[in-house]
């Protein structure tokens, strides 16, 4: 028998049962579909997350004061400091080759207030070159100005949501803002950005670091943002600062370094995972999609129980019988399969339209994937009628009407 | 041309062991019309259906052409199937989804034959049985002696040595049986060995040799010839 005709012969079975036909192809593409989907919504938020990390600077670098043996967790808030980062240990990291720039941070809360308007806020002190590591953007005016860091001047950048609750609609350029007991000067308000991993940019205001080293009367750094020269230079960029610092810290290893790379690594682990989990759960639809098309072949043997007789009285031996059936649940699956691509193609199109940032993104094995597991189930469980049909005795076959 | 000997078929029925055949010996030459008749339950389908290769017997030797056929593989005697034996059915046994023709074509189409030859001799086919025009109906679309001559146009279109036939008729219209017996005679005169299995006298009568069946044994035997 030639395969074209094994093939007409099975579509010729799809045609002659309609129903049938219908409700397997249904089961069939719903499985394929769902695997896609919910894979393309795993690998989406992996995808976003990457994209977070990425506006929240390049290259990242934070340096800690304190030792902790973290990685990618959440940097000691309160970490018991031998010594503290001070604003020299941050310029002098800047000796490296491999830092492009260095941003101490000094972290603070205190009243913002202008004419009868005061809200609190929190105050970041820090230098010209936060602007390019935290990847911001100027709505107004500018930014702080590179210069001399130790410098404290009156100067004040403000967040999108302060400026708003002080100024209203007005340009708050050039005027001035009570920082707690000190005057500055307003020169630039930020765009709005959003939340950036848990920092609310828009509610802060942003002062020259020796100003808020000043306000707080501390010494100490918050942090240090340092930015690598590339990607490849991260790890480089890691040990000359833990070189830098200990050298300067009398031989102590009392900062903790922690890359954007480790972070993300770890989201990226834990998104992967996510992503394998609902293919898995999707997976499962699938085998169910299987075990039906082995209801439906199973109850297609049984009405054409005469029909497999009269083949096997007309000459097909029972592999060829074994064949046709099994021709019949693999060909299901397939157009099952196909079907499901469709919808899942129409499933991201519409899921692109409703969110429109939210990336969604068909990883590429999901629908080989997808398509493998149908083809396969479609067999493994169109072996077992088919085999009966074979088996089927030809006298008590045709016996029957 | 068909040597049985020695034929024994044994069905368990519970605890009890039946005797479909009781060993059997019939020689059947090449070209004859033999009908079989008998009670139900006299070994008569059984019979049929063990010369047709689709029940094997317990014991015993079936010589078909003077090939062992006990000794076939399944597939062997599928084979054998296709291209010695015929069937006509009392209940036609057409596929009701696929057409005439199509229902036709099905040996050709199991035996590999290429579409162009299967189309010509599936055409020559239904017209010598006069059922051209019905080549594009469906079984629900044709009455029944239509249909029966459907299934021996599917029977006899491997050109098979011997066609064996179920009670034919059993489903069918005096008229309309009458039809498909002229049929199958007519293929009986072009040369064709005919076995057919019969309840009707009157039809078993028209054959050239009788059998009458009788709980598993041949107890009759008119008109072999010498």
């Amino acid at each position: 028998m030639k395969i074209i005709d094994v093939t007409r012969f099975c579509f010729r079975a799809f045609s002659g049962y309609p129903l049938r036909t219908g409700l397997m192809l249904l089961a069939m593409s719903i499985g394929v579909a769902s695997v896609i989907l919910l894979t393309a919504l795993g690998e989406g938020a992996r995808f976003y997350v990457s994209q977070k990390f990425i506006s929240l600077g390049s290259h990242l670098l934070v340096v800690l004061p304190g030792r902790s043996e973290t990685v990618g967790g959440p940097p000691p808030m309160m970490g018991e400091t031998p010594r503290d980062l001070t604003l020299s240990d941050a310029l002098a990291l800047l000796r490296s080759s491999s830092v492009r720039r260095v941003a101490p941070i000094v972290v603070g809360s205190a009243p913002v207030s202008h004419r009868a308007l005061e809200r609190e806020t929190t105050i970041l002190g820090s230098s010209a070159d936060l602007y390019e590591i935290r990847n911001l953007t100027m709505a107004q005016g500018r930014f702080i100005p590179a210069g001399e860091v130790t410098r404290a001047e009156a100067l004040c950048v403000l967040g999108h949501k302060v400026k708003k609750e002080l100024f209203g609609n007005d340009s708050p350029l050039g005027r001035f803002v009570r920082i707690g007991e000190r005057r500055f000067r307003v020169i630039g308000v930020l765009s709005r950005k959003g939340q950036s991993l848990g920092v609310d940019i828009s509610d802060v205001a942003v002062i020259p670091v020796a100003s808020a080293q000043n306000l707080f009367n501390q010494d100490s750094l918050f942090r240090i943002l340092v930015q690598a020269r590339s990607r490849e230079a991260i790890a480089q960029a890691k040990q000359a600062v833990l070189d830098i610092i200990r050298e300067r810290h009398d031989g102590e290893d009392d900062v903790t370094v922690i890359t954007q790379d480790a972070v993300l690594a770890t989201f990226d682990r834990i998104l992967t995972a996510l992503t394998l989990a609902l293919g898995g759960i999707a997976a499962i639809s699938l085998a169910v999609a299987g075990i039906l098309i082995m209801n439906v072949m199973l109850i297609a043997v049984s009405q054409r129980t005469a029909e497999v007789g009269l083949l096997k009285a007309i000459g097909a031996p029972g592999t060829q019988v074994l064949l046709l059936f099994l021709s019949e649940s693999a060909m299901l699956s397939l157009a099952g399969a196909a079907c499901g691509l469709l919808v899942a193609a129409l499933g991201v199109l519409s899921a692109r339209h409703i969110l429109p940032e939210f990336p969604i993104v068909v990883p590429f094995w999901s629908p080989l994937a997808a398509v493998g597991v149908a083809l396969v189930s479609g067999l493994i469980f169109g072996v077992l009628p088919a085999r009966r049909a074979a088996r089927l005795d030809p006298v008590t076959a045709l016996s029957r009407r | 041309m068909i040597h049985l000997e020695n034929i024994q078929r044994v069905f368990q029925v519970g605890d009890e062991r039946v005797y479909g055949l009781r060993r059997v010996n019939l020689n059947i030459r090449s070209g004859e019309y033999v009908s079989i008749m008998g009670p139900s339950g006299s070994g008569k389908s059984t019979l049929l259906n063990i010369m047709g290769l689709l029940d094997r017997p317990d014991e015993g030797v079936y010589r078909l052409e003077e090939v062992d056929t006990t000794e076939l593989t399944d597939l062997q005697q599928a084979e054998v199937r296709r291209h010695k034996i015929g069937f006509i059915f009392q209940f036609f046994h057409l596929i009701p989804r696929l057409t005439a023709a199509e229902n036709v074509e099905l040996p050709l189409v199991l035996g590999g034959v290429v579409p162009s030859e299967r189309k010509t001799r599936v055409l020559a086919t239904l017209d010598r049985l006069g059922l051209a025009d019905r080549a594009r109906h469906r079984p629900d679309q044709l009455s029944g002696g239509q249909r029966q001559r459907v299934a021996i146009a599917r029977a006899t279109i491997m050109r098979p040595a011997v066609i064996l036939a179920d009670e034919p008729t059993g489903n069918l219209d005096r008229t309309s049986g009458n039809e498909v017996i002229q049929t199958i005679e007519d293929l009986n005169r072009s040369g064709m060995t005919i076995i057919m299995v019969t309840h009707d006298p009157e039809l078993g009568r028209r054959a050239a040799r009788r059998l009458r069946m009788l709980d598993g044994r041949v107890v009759d035997d008119e008109g072999t010839p010498s």
